[in-house]
């Protein structure tokens, strides 16, 4: 039992993650359909980035603020140059410049960082906290908790009660129709850019700390949760998303509890696979009647 | 043949559609009897469309049956063809990347015998099959009179003429139902004569008799080349007859003119021709 | 036009078979080592080619099928008793079965492709490969875990062995797979089997509507393909990395063949073939001009093992970028041009 409590408690930790990285796709998704295949690449280089300011100042905090900024600026960075058209294309051509960005970056932090694992402290312990005689989860769960926590908030209540959010949702809804009511819709999608630019890099920041260990292809696995968890909330919501997170955080936390942590991706390749066959037509509901 | 004869023809009965809260068809019911010529009209969103592909199997009906041959019929879009039912698209639809013989050659897939062996190793079976469906499909092109482009690639086709390769490919499967979305639809008034020709001349073909459902706009077309019209509108049958009949009812007029009364003036009077590929 | 076509395909098959015995014959063991590596690259490539290009499926997993190929092609020659040594007899029926049960794989892999589309089809075949590490450790005891298996040595038939290296055996082999392999899907592209892959990437509708099950020709697609792959990745565990381990067949891999195939044009087998040459020598010379920088060792290395894949990087995105309409035919033009400037670029030596 309390195994259950703990793997629990841990899985939903871990979906925080998750649910960043699924937020991080689905809001360039939603407005563009396009998948960033390089959004975890691009999070491990603003990982590095914080890594970096950390060794050098001394601060955890300006190194952290540091990786958010950088994330973001990578996100615009990103859209305005190789995805710049990247949205009036064919599926195939988007997911393959982000697969290109992928290898660029990791090659290119790799060449100056070196191949191997470099340190990423956390910001708090990771020592467990016992609650009633069961340890629990640590300060750094809790600090991931409550980050994640936070920046939904925040995006939520932008989304909702913000002129911004609102023109981000028109954008979302139909571009189109967004442009002719004077949205700049260049604009709102680069801000979407950047938004998943920062969510990637606290992903990244919460995450490389706990286990993985900082080197170019750290967020690589995290990338396929991400993205499972996106698929579970069905890519276009951000709430779905969110869900997403928290239920493959759950499943993987039970699988490696009680299967064995070697099958960790093996259970989220099962997991995607499962979600993917039983809810197609909830993904693609129309498509074939629309094209005839 | 116990209970169905292949003479029964095509009918509809009863066919509701919904999609959400939106009824697309309500209680459509109408038949194409065997060698006839059948017009589908109607305002923009009038649901002939979608009763297309309620009859190809793309949308399933919430109510309603369907017999083809005397049968009930469930229709699959890729069972069509095997059964006797060609359908061609309103995008055209050809295989932009093939060229217009091999679009044609397609048609002939339920007819393909040489199997993934003989197609690796290059067998020369699977080449005596493939000449005879090239010429097959060559004299194809050449009864819609576009076989001189039998080898240039479908994208790179003018629009009539991927019209007419389309149309080919749906004759070459030999149907005894051609379902044709919008035949004139982008054509100039040079290509309507002999189009409406081909299409009157299908019932009563002596190779291999084939009737007609068509949705088109150009109302001149369609009253040239059709035994009967059925008229729809907002999903509900609104008339059918002979084209004169349609012509003098006064329920059609106002369903057209409720909508958009230049609708059906422009639609038939200007003949509009696309020299480029339509987005 | 279509009996001239097939007539051509094997005419000039022998004759680069010709040509490659030629050239094995006269190449030192050092070439012919490497001309197993292009050989197992060319086989997956002409697999993915016909995925991607002819079908319009995308796979970002064809690594963890060769990863297939290669573990059961050691299973198979690890079966028979430890030290001795492989016969040509057991080399040839270990690339078969590494071809067979990656084949096999691709079933069921394709049964699922089948249902999925653009981004969804690519994230899924991303996880298909990143599991290719989960389960060999998993099954540690049968696969080896992260060590893999190695392989027994491969032995050159007796009435050969007088004239022919080990080397050049394995070259002769691996080349005459890929030769092989390239006949088998040259054949079927041109095809009316390979004519309704294409029809379905060109137009699912219009493919259902002439008769075709879409879901079966692209998992049909998906096997062939998946077949190829498991020869390439038998050949290159077998005879070039003479082990199969989890750190061969990464998602690296999967991009290198996704370079070569996009380079090479997307659709053309002769395509593949040019792009599996620049990308692997393309790295070579990338590597060879970093060596003559004059840095410390450990820069170097750092630079040799990361830059040709930066490079190739760049070059996905800019060959993508400036083709943005469509995939088709198209990219097959860049291919010249880039071995023009492999030829300037290797001529500064």
């Amino acid at each position: 039992m309390d195994r259950f409590v703990f793997l629990t408690v841990n899985g939903v930790a871990l979906g925080a993650i998750y649910a960043s990285v699924a937020i991080a796709l689905v809001i360039i998704f939603r407005t563009t359909r396009v998948l960033n295949f390089a959004q975890g690449a691009m999070a491990v280089a603003s990982a590095y980035g914080g890594m970096a300011v950390i060794e050098y100042s001394g601060s955890y905090w300006l190194g952290f603020t540091t990786a958010l900024v950088l994330g973001g600026a990578l996100g615009a960075a990103a859209r305005l140059t190789v995805f710049r058209s990247a949205d009036r294309q064919g599926h195939l051509n988007p997911i393959v410049i982000g697969i290109g960005l992928l290898i660029v970056i990791e090659s290119a932090l790799a060449i100056a960082f070196g191949p191997t694992e470099r340190h990423l402290s956390t910001a708090f312990s990771r020592d467990l906290l016992h609650l009633g005689g069961t340890a629990l989860l640590s300060r750094q769960d809790l600090f991931t908790l409550l980050a994640v926590g936070v920046v939904m908030s925040l995006l939520a209540w932008t989304l909702t009660r913000t002129r911004i959010g609102l023109q981000m949702r028109a954008t979302a809804f139909n571009p189109v129709v967004a442009r002719l009511h004077g949205i700049k819709v260049g604009h709102i999608l680069t801000l979407g850019w950047v938004i998943a630019g920062v969510v990637g890099a606290l992903a990244a920041m919460l995450v490389v700390p706990t286990g993985l260990g900082l080197f170019p292809q750290a967020m690589d696995l995290v990338f396929v949760l991400g993205f499972t968890s996106a698929v579970i909330g069905g890519l276009d919501s951000l709430s779905g998303a969110m869900i997403g997170g928290v239920a493959t955080g759950l499943a993987l936390s039970y699988a490696s509890g009680y299967l064995g942590s070697e099958l960790t991706y093996v259970a989220a390749f099962v997991l995607l696979l499962g979600v993917l066959l039983l809810k197609p037509a909830g993904l693609f509901a129309g498509t074939t009647a629309r094209s005839v | 043949m116990l209970k169905g004869s292949p003479d029964s023809g095509l009918s509809v009965s009863g066919v509701t559609v919904q999609f959400g809260g939106l009824r697309a068809l309500e209680d459509v019911t109408l038949s194409v009897p065997p060698r006839s010529v059948v017009g589908l009209v109607g305002p923009n969103g009038a649901g002939k469309t979608t009763l297309f592909n309620v009859v190809s199997g793309f949308v399933r009906p919430s109510a309603g049956q369907l017999t083809w041959d005397g049968h009930p019929f469930h229709p699959k879009p890729r069972r069509l063809v095997r059964q006797g039912i060609a359908r061609t698209l309103q995008d055209v639809g050809l295989f932009p990347h093939l060229t217009a013989v091999e679009n044609v050659m397609l048609g002939r897939t339920t007819q393909r015998r040489a199997g993934y062996v003989s197609s690796l190793l290059g067998l020369p079976g699977s080449a005596r099959d493939e000449r005879e469906s090239r010429r097959i499909s060559t004299e194809g092109l050449d009864r819609l009179g576009v076989a001189q482009h039998a080898e240039r690639q479908a994208s790179a086709l003018p629009y009539p003429v991927q019209k007419r390769v389309a149309l080919a490919r749906a004759l070459v499967t030999r149907p005894r139902l051609l379902l044709l979305d919008e035949p004139a639809g982008g054509l100039g008034a040079e290509d309507f004569e002999p189009l409406a020709e081909l299409v009157k001349s299908l019932p009563g073909d002596p190779d291999s008799p084939c009737s007609v459902l068509l949705v088109e706009h150009h109302m001149d077309f369609v009253m040239g080349v059709c035994d009967q019209v059925v008229v729809l509108d907002f999903g509900r049958l609104v008339a059918a007859g002979t084209p004169s009949e349609i012509q003098s009812d006064p329920a059609v007029a106002a369903a057209y003119l409720g909508i958009d009364p230049t609708d059906i003036e422009v639609d038939a009077g200007t003949a509009v021709t696309l020299t480029e590929e339509p987005a | 036009m279509l009996q001239i076509k097939l007539v051509r395909h094997g005419l000039l098959t022998l004759a680069a078979a010709a040509v490659v015995a030629l050239l094995v014959l006269q190449s030192e063991d050092v070439s012919n080592f490497e001309y197993i590596q292009v050989a197992a690259y060319v086989c997956a490539a002409a697999g993915l080619t016909l995925l991607i290009g002819v079908n319009g499926q995308l796979s970002l997993g064809h690594a963890a099928l060769m990863a297939v190929g290669a573990y059961s092609a050691a299973l198979y020659l690890r079966s028979g008793s430890e030290d001795s040594l492989a016969s040509a007899g057991d080399l040839f029926v270990a690339l078969l079965v590494g071809s067979v049960t990656a084949a096999v794989v691709g079933i069921a892999v394709g049964a699922v492709a089948a249902r999925l589309r653009g981004p969804y089809l690519a994230g899924a075949t991303l996880a298909l490969g990143a599991c290719v590490v989960g389960v060999t450790t998993y099954f540690d005891h049968l696969l080896g875990g992260d060590q893999g298996l190695t392989m027994p040595l491969t032995e050159v038939p007796a009435p050969l062995s007088a004239a022919l290296t080990s080397y050049q055996w394995s070259a002769l082999v691996s080349l005459g797979t890929a030769l092989l392999v390239l006949f088998l899907l040259t054949n079927l592209k041109y095809s009316p089997v390979g004519r309704e892959m294409a029809a379905v990437r060109d137009h699912e509708v219009a493919a259902q509507l002439c008769g075709l099950s879409v879901a079966r020709v692209q998992i049909n697609t998906f096997v062939v393909s998946s077949a190829a792959a498991g020869a390439g990745g038998a050949i290159l565990g077998v005879l070039y990395l003479q082990i199969a381990s989890p750190g061969a067949f990464t998602l690296f891999l999967s991009i290198y063949l996704l370079a070569a195939v996009v380079i090479g044009g997307l659709g053309s087998m002769r395509g593949a073939v040019i792009g599996t040459v620049i990308v692997l020598y393309f790295g070579r010379l990338i590597e060879d001009r970093v060596a003559h920088l004059g840095l410390s060792t450990a820069q170097t290395d750092r630079l040799a093992a990361h830059l040709p894949l930066a490079a190739f990087g760049v070059l996905l995105i800019v060959v993508m970028l400036a083709v943005p309409g469509g995939i088709q035919g198209t990219l097959g033009r860049i291919a010249p041009r880039l071995l023009q400037l492999m030829e300037t670029v290797g001529g500064k030596k």
